[in-house]
């Protein structure tokens, strides 16, 4: 049966990448090889040990990233105070230099969150196949190609063979139908459809989103749902492209121009999933049912609507999911049965490569606008880019922030994992716009509940978790 | 790599789901250049208090459980950031399988990588094992050739692999110099594709 239908879009950019079949694993071809600092060195390292080159550095892209500071960038690196972050850095810088790979340092305009730089240079495209050391690589997937996160000895084989040895994932669709409600959108969908499927749910599938709600995105909404695909578990997420990718690809610094661009349109438009593909799983949700969503707990799957409140251990169907909900209760200093408006907020971070692009921005300074981030709390912004900063500074973004109290910084990932000195402190509660709720990922004993910008900015006025709909 | 043919080893008990990799490793040991070493960070802040003292009630830091070879989790393990600092922190520890009824896809990838056996069993067998992983006897064995897990009591679990990765954890194979034997088909693959997508060339 399964010989007699269409292809999925996963298909489409599978087939056209195997390169090779040894014992039933695919040996597949990676066209786009993205790098930064943290997860790197000890691939270099045994590529050194090996003798061995790196195969195709024009494929491959390089950042600083993890653990920049996001302020005095133009100080360089030698001037980061953290010894083991100068080090990585330093690290990379030599690395790139002596297999030729090109390279955005810190304070380079072009410099940012790799998978905001990825799409902003015109060097995602759609059908190829893309890799990183993150697992957020899945953001790529909002242009229809293949990307998802490598481990290091990963990152090594891509280097060495420019190729990665993988089983091929079963298809998945999720498709988001109708029209959404004011004050929601793509990562209020992303939220909800983990909290539907759950952070396992996506285990050994690759998910394709389809349905109107998903094709009215831009692709910067896009990129957010993508993006926290990795969070469901599923390897790689992926949107066919339209002219929405089309029109935002145009003119991008590594896009083909001329003759060449109208070539690669032709290439980039079969890519879609047959009318007769079958997916091995699918559901559907109605857009118009999706509320302004949160977190309350410590990972993904603990999603509430920002009216809702949050629920008891008891209503876990597993003894280790009632262990685990006890424990994010206990660890988020929430109580079973509380509105989640209630939960006081210490700081509110805009920022990852979730939603740190400009209409992230754009979105957030909507609501901050005209308005005052309420006492005692601490709010930045993080632009995903040095080109996303230039972009929001012409359009006087940095201005509404500022007046409002917001604090502006440089590009990096920043608060969204606290390698770098932005972190919280022990207790501290933060909205936060980036993508992992887990214990201490914002920095030790920190309490993060995840949501969108619109959200996050209506945080930081409120003082507590708000609905952004009483903000409009 | 290391081969992995069998283990009998301690099985330590950690019942809890969708422990993810900032857990096993949080990230402030992540910005070192070097593999070894992680030991210390594992589960840093379930082993350690602010001060920087072992917590007696954690699993790993008592005396029973301080050599396990064998951690039993909860499900969906391994889930959230790439880091392959989590299977070099587990391994650096002693750790040499980790039994679950799911782990997560790029964490499982990466103990492969490295060879750590994650073991699949079905959720009745994980709690039958972490129940008497609780009690005296805690040796459990692990046979990669038979697929099998041998409990405390004596109860023989098999779970399922892939037979390549299986052969290839047996072996301790270096995935680089295999793929590297199709290097012809590589340079095949890259000639077809620049006459098809020249745009994608020097750029
Ligand atoms: S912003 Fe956060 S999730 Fe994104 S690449 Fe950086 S650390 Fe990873």
């Amino acid at each position: 049966m399964r010989l007699m239908s269409g292809k999925t879009l996963y298909d489409k950019i599978w087939d056209a990448h195997v390169v090779a079949e040894q014992d039933g694993e695919a040996i597949l071809y990676i066209d786009l090889h993205l790098i930064h600092e943290v997860t790197t060195p000890q691939a270099f390292a045994g590529l050194r040990a090996n003798r061995r080159a790196v195969r195709r550095p024009d494929r491959t892209l390089a950042v600083a990233d993890h653990n920049v500071p996001t302020e005095g960038q133009e100080l360089g690196v030698d001037a980061v105070a953290d010894d083991e972050a100068r080090l990585q850095l330093q690290t990379l810088g030599k690395n790139v230099e002596e297999y030729g790979i090109e390279y955005f340092p810190m304070g380079d305009i072009r410099n940012g969150i790799v998978h905001v730089v990825g799409p902003e240079q015109g060097r995602t495209q759609p059908g190829m196949t893309i890799v990183c050391g993150d697992s957020h690589t899945s953001t790529h997937g909002a242009f229809g190609a293949l990307a998802h996160g490598i481990g290091t000895s990963e990152v090594e084989h891509v280097l060495a063979t420019q190729t990665l040895r993988q089983t091929k994932a079963r298809n998945f669709r999720v498709r988001i139908e109708g029209e959404p409600a004011p004050g929601v959108g793509a990562k209020d969908y992303a939220l909800a459809v983990i909290g539907e499927i759950g952070t396992a749910g996506g285990t050994g599938y690759v998910i394709e989103y389809a349905g109107s709600a998903v094709r009215a995105l831009s692709m910067e909404g896009r990129m957010t749902l993508c993006n926290l695909t990795i969070e469901g578990g599923a390897r790689a997420g992926l949107v066919a492209p339209d002219e929405t990718t089309f029109e935002y690809l145009k003119g991008r610094p590594a896009t083909p121009k001329g003759g060449a661009w109208e070539m690669a349109v032709g290439y980039w438009k079969t890519f879609f999933s047959d009318e007769d593909a079958v997916f091995d799983r699918e559901i559907v949700l109605d857009a118009a049912k999706i509320a302004p969503s949160v977190t309350w707990g410590t990972s993904p799957e603990d999603v509430v609507a920002v009216t809702g409140t949050v629920p008891a251990p008891d209503s876990f169907a597993t003894p280790d999911k009632r262990a685990s909900a006890v424990r994010a209760l206990d660890y988020m200093g929430l109580e079973a049965g509380q509105p989640i408006t209630e939960a006081k907020i210490d700081v509110v971070f805009i920022g990852s490569c979730t939603n740190s692009r400009i209409e992230d921005l754009r979105s957030a300074a909507k609501i901050a606008e005209g308005r005052q981030v309420a006492e005692g709390v601490r709010a930045m912004v993080v632009p995903g880019s040095g080109l996303v900063r230039a972009q929001a500074e012409e359009e006087g973004l940095d201005q509404v922030f500022k007046a409002a109290g917001f604090e502006w910084r440089e590009p990096g990932c920043s608060m969204c994992l606290g390698m770098n000195p932005d972190r919280l402190s022990p207790g501290q509660r933060c909205a936060s716009t980036s993508n992992r709720n887990f214990e201490g990922r914002q920095g030790r004993g920190g309490r993060t509940h995840l949501m969108s910008p619109a959200m996050a900015a209506a945080a930081a006025i409120a003082g507590h978790i708000a609905d952004v709909r009483d903000f409009l | 790599m290391q081969a992995f043919t069998r283990l009998d080893a301690q099985a330590a008990p950690l019942p809890l789901a969708n422990i993810d990799t900032d857990q096993i490793i949080p990230k402030q040991f992540l910005k070192t250049v070097e593999r070894a070493g992680l030991a210390k960070g594992l589960f840093y802040e379930y082993r350690f208090d602010e001060q920087g003292r072992e917590k007696p009630e954690f699993v790993l830091n008592q005396p029973a459980y301080k050599n396990a070879g064998v951690l039993v989790a909860g499900d969906n393990f391994g889930c959230g950031s790439s880091r392959e600092h989590a299977p070099w922190a587990l391994m650096d520890f002693g750790i040499k399988a980790v039994i679950s009824t799911s782990f997560a896809d790029i964490f499982y990838n990466n103990c492969f990588q490295n060879g750590l056996l994650p073991v699949v069993l079905k959720a009745e067998q994980v709690q039958q094992l972490m129940d008497e992983a609780r009690g005296g006897n805690h040796v459990v064995s692990i046979d990669l050739e038979a697929q099998s897990v041998t409990s405390p009591s004596g109860q023989v679990f098999t779970f399922e692999i892939d037979p390549k990765r299986k052969a290839k954890m047996l072996k301790g194979l270096d995935a680089i110099g295999e793929t590297l034997e199709a290097a012809s088909a590589i340079d095949t693959y890259e000639s077809k594709v620049a006459l098809a997508r020249p745009w994608l060339e020097g750029a």
